[in-house]
């Protein structure tokens, strides 16, 4: 973790296993029983099981975080059901920024409501940060799980700083 | 910039979807002659008014999905799941 502006941190995340499930309605059901879970989360939002998490990232797709124990029940789930999945693990970086202005900062390079009431604990969504596709994920009031393609990261990063710099120098205006 | 309310994930910002131009046309069959095969490549309406057309939430949920927008005002009249019929709104401006 290291602080960035005032009372917000950003952290690169350890490597970790990504899938991304394309189907329809019952391969995305097999999945989330697979999970634990009663149903695949509705659109733009998460949901965690005891064998992993699953994001809805479309009508048709999840991306999926699994337990080191769960991957294999993913895949058993799906052997008998039409579906397309491919693991991203090493495609993705994912970060962690966290802090009171972390939602601040991401407005900055974003377009999108990131106030509670219109993103809330469990949200997420692919989107843009300034010009890099990304996945944004709520998993706490404060803290976002970012997860930008590999090749994109440095600027990213660099993209957080620069805003959380400016966000420091307003804040020392005050 | 255009906000546009994609039928999956509700009203984003333009900078998240790609236009995908009229949207309804069929793909004739492949042995079809050369001026309809161009025809179908290339010939549009160029709408002055209520346009269907096509957009893809890129940055988004991936998807297609189909638009009524009038080309005088930019304003959207409808958006509606792909494969679904053109909603009737009449020639409203
Ligand atoms: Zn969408």
């Amino acid at each position: 973790m290291v602080e960035i502006a005032e009372g917000c941190a950003l952290a690169g995340l350890p490597p970790m296993v990504r899938l991304v499930l394309q189907g329809r309605a019952a391969a995305l059901d097999a999945a989330a029983t697979s999970l634990g879970l009663a149903a695949p989360p509705p659109m733009l939002r998460a949901a965690s099981g005891t064998g992993g998490t699953a994001l809805r990232l479309g009508p048709f797709e999840l991306l999926i975080l699994p337990t080191p124990d769960g991957r294999a029940g993913v895949d058993t789930a799906l052997a008998t059901v039409p579906h397309s999945l491919v693991e991203v693990s090493d495609r993705n970086v994912g970060f962690m920024l966290e802090g009171a202005r972390a939602a601040d900062i991401l407005a900055g390079l974003c377009p999108l409501d990131f106030a509670l009431s219109s993103f809330p604990v469990g949200m997420m969504t692919r989107t843009l940060l300034d010009k890099a596709g990304a996945m944004i994920w709520r998993t706490d009031a404060q803290s976002f799980h970012i997860e930008v393609w590999r090749s994109f990261g440095p600027y990213v990063e660099a993209q957080l700083r620069e805003v959380a710099q400016g966000i420091s120098f307003s804040l020392l205006a005050v | 910039m255009l906000l546009i309310d994609c039928p999956y994930c509700g009203p984003r910002a333009e900078i998240e979807f790609a236009y995908g131009g009229e949207a309804h046309i069929a793909r004739p069959a492949a042995d079809v002659s050369e001026a309809e095969w161009a025809a179908f490549l290339y010939l549009r309406d160029n709408t002055k008014g209520v346009l269907a057309e096509r957009w893809r939430h890129s940055h988004g949920c991936g998807r297609f999905f189909n638009a009524l927008r009038d080309t005088r005002t930019d304003r959207f009249h409808a958006f509606y799941e792909i494969g679904t019929p053109r909603p009737d709104v009449g020639d409203a401006a």
